[in-house]
């Protein structure tokens, strides 16, 4: 079929003219989403049974001083606008103070993200370079033993409460085992031999030189790294298995198959590659759910990172602290979210079409 | 017998005949049997605690401080002597209830939510589905963590917390279902013959929506579990001395490298029970769930 150029221009303008407007729907979509979870965070902080002028003035404050504060802080302004003095404060940065560590929330988060970046990174890692081969495998071996262990090994990834897990796992590996190092990022000795750069514990003590001290960042990073690696793994080979054996079950993989393609021709170069689109969305909810689920992991090995902060913030009944915490692993959360789907959107030419 | 009686009962026996066919389809398949086992341990468990326990729950015994399993206490013995395995069938309540609270609140909330969004469209879809996205889209443990903080921690508190964030899957399921059954000519025929907006929800598009939200509770039940033990072992849960099964790992958690069995035997517990409702989940999607590829 001949197209003449003309046609083909307008097409290809039409084509960028759905793009932008699907780019502004997602923008619009995370636009609400993020104004949703605020209202979500702002709803909690208001309905805390504390009174927040108390916690600045002390019980012994004189009236004056009292009403002073309660107007500074806004309190005796209709709840909408109390709202948008939040939103302002949150566009600003200014996530409140932290009452358990004296510095302001913002700043505390962004000292103990790193921690748990490198963690929630290293654990996709392993996470995608296990599941993926493991849910592939298992779709074109369906029914056989290895489909039947792959999924015995997912089903208990996420079955298992992965506190309990990690405690076992400090029991037999590092208790009894002495295979790896126990709870903190470095043994008590290193502790003062490398200079913070990064925050990424590795990076730091890789650049410190001293083979010794990465040596025991490594021993100290393996157990969680592979746990929570463990724990996406199950989740990501359960989805890989389920999106190739869809993608395996299609028409132009028999179409492949009748012309005679290898089998590693169909499953890699056709099925996989097909299946690539909605991985991408799989791997990063899993990473979301990795940063979710510090919370409970970095409290067994005392990890100095976002999840233990929140966790001693709520045993604390440090609010400001807790909600700031989960504005922001909130907001990173809708990111992965959104922005999968829309990559989504922007590599898979049918939901291009269906969107029509 | 009278005229009405007959077609009563012929529909009787065919739910009757419906519902055999299902038990000898599930029978079928050995991991789901498996998974109804370990439910209805849970459940004989929790009613039998009384009769089943060796010891008292609460009581201390500190002359029996950490003692390892063996003849008198099974599963070993916790800080104050209290027998861990009476703790944990007495625990098994704790769990059925907070299980049975979220999902009693959240699978009708979401089912509402759902239905009224589907049935009426437009603009009550719109801001309906919005809110559920916020929900969906925000982080579930961490905002259930936010929300005991402030409503301050136990059980109820804790149950509240999870239906909160549990809700949203069951609103966007009953929606999808919905709008696959609103313009169908049963639903249309019904309306002609005049029946109320009401009516049709109630009894034409609720019932339709029953099978895809019971396969979606069994798999909720197990991430209940896990989030209540989660709350539970931050200390956000129950409350000690309550025997919950999070609590009691987090009690034993001092003890790990000696005493082993204190966190152990709980978690095992919280493992094995959240096994079977995903097991019980999986067979129940491949039995009820048209739509699912079939994934056995």
């Amino acid at each position: 079929m001949t197209t003449n150029p003309g046609t083909r221009s307008t097409r290809a303008a039409g084509r960028a003219l759905r793009l932008g407007g699907s780019l502004a729907s997602v923008a619009l979509t995370i636009a609400i989403t993020l104004l949703g979870l605020v209202a979500l965070t702002f709803f909690i902080g208001r309905i805390v049974p504390i009174d927040p002028v108390l916690t600045i003035v002390g019980e012994k404050a004189p009236p004056e001083v009292y009403d002073r504060v309660y107007r500074e802080l806004g309190l005796d302004q209709p709840l909408i606008t109390q709202f948008l003095y939040y939103l302002r404060d949150i566009a600003r940065g200014d996530l409140g103070q932290s009452y358990t560590t004296d510095r302001a929330v913002l700043s505390d988060i962004l000292r103990f993200f790193p921690a748990t970046f490198e963690l929630a990174v290293l654990g996709i890692i392993i996470g995608v370079a296990l599941g993926v081969p493991a849910g592939v495998i298992a779709a074109v071996k369906r029914d056989t033993w290895v489909d039947h262990i792959v999924r015995i090994v997912a089903l208990i990834g996420y079955s298992v409460p992965i506190f309990w897990l990690a405690l076992m796992g400090l029991l037999v590996f590092y208790a009894k085992l002495q295979w790896v190092g126990g709870p903190g990022q470095l043994d008590i000795g290193y502790a003062y031999s490398y200079t913070r750069v990064t925050g990424f514990i590795l990076v730091d003590t890789a650049l410190s030189g001293d083979w010794a001290v990465f040596a025991n960042a490594v021993s100290h990073i393996a157990l969680p790294a592979l746990l929570i690696g463990y724990y996406s793994m199950a989740y990501i080979s359960r989805m890989t298995r389920s999106v190739m054996l869809e993608q395996l079950s299609s028409e132009y993989v028999l179409a492949a198959r009748i012309k005679g393609a290898s089998e590693y021709t169909v499953v890699v170069r056709h099925a996989l590659r097909n299946a690539a689109i909605p991985l991408v969305t799989i791997v990063a909810l899993s990473f979301g759910g990795l940063l979710e689920g510090s919370v409970l992991i970095e409290t067994v090995f005392s990890w100095p990172g976002l999840g233990n902060y929140i966790a001693q913030s709520l045993l604390g009944g440090d609010m400001n602290a807790v909600l700031g915490g989960t504005l922001v692993v909130g907001t990173i959360f809708v990111l992965l979210n959104v922005g999968s789907d829309l990559l989504y959107r922007l590599l898979d030419p049918r939901t291009k079409a269906a969107a029509q | 017998m009278s005229e009405t009686a007959a077609p009563r009962a012929s529909a009787l026996q065919a739910r009757l005949a419906e519902l055999s066919r299902f038990a000898r389809a599930f029978r079928r398949n050995p991991l789901g049997m498996v998974g109804l086992f370990i439910g209805l341990l849970l459940i004989l468990a929790a009613i039998f605690a009384p009769w089943l326990a060796t010891h008292d729950p609460y009581a201390p015994d500190f002359g029996g401080r950490l003692t390892p399993p063996g003849a008198e206490y099974w599963l070993g013995s916790d800080e104050l002597g209290r027998d861990i395995y009476t703790r944990i069938l007495y625990g098994s309540r704790i769990t059925l209830f907070i299980v049975a609270l979220v999902i009693f609140t959240s699978a009708p909330i979401g089912l509402f939510m759902g239905v009224i969004s589907g049935y009426f469209g437009g603009w009550i879809d719109a801001v309906l589905m919005r809110i559920t996205d916020v929900f969906l889209a925000v982080p579930k443990l961490l905002l259930a963590l936010a929300f005991v903080a402030v409503l301050g921690p136990g059980i109820v508190n804790a149950a509240l917390a999870i239906t909160l964030t549990a809700w949203p899957p069951y609103a966007r399921l009953a929606r999808a279902e919905t709008l696959a059954v609103r313009n169908a000519d049963y639903i249309n025929a019904i309306r002609l013959a005049g029946a109320s907006p009401i009516r049709i929800i109630a009894r034409h598009v609720v019932p339709m929506c029953t099978s895809s939200m019971l396969v979606r509770v069994t798999f909720d039940m197990a991430g209940i579990i896990l989030i209540a033990a989660g709350l539970g072992f931050i200390g956000l849960g129950a409350q000690p001395p309550l025997p919950e099964w999070g609590a009691m790992i987090a009690s034993g958690r001092r003890f790990i490298f000696d005493q082993w069995w204190v966190a152990a035997m709980p978690g095992a517990a919280i493992f094995l029970v959240s096994l079977g409702f995903n097991l019980l989940g999986d067979a129940l999607r491949d039995l009820l769930d048209p739509h699912a590829v079939r994934r056995t």
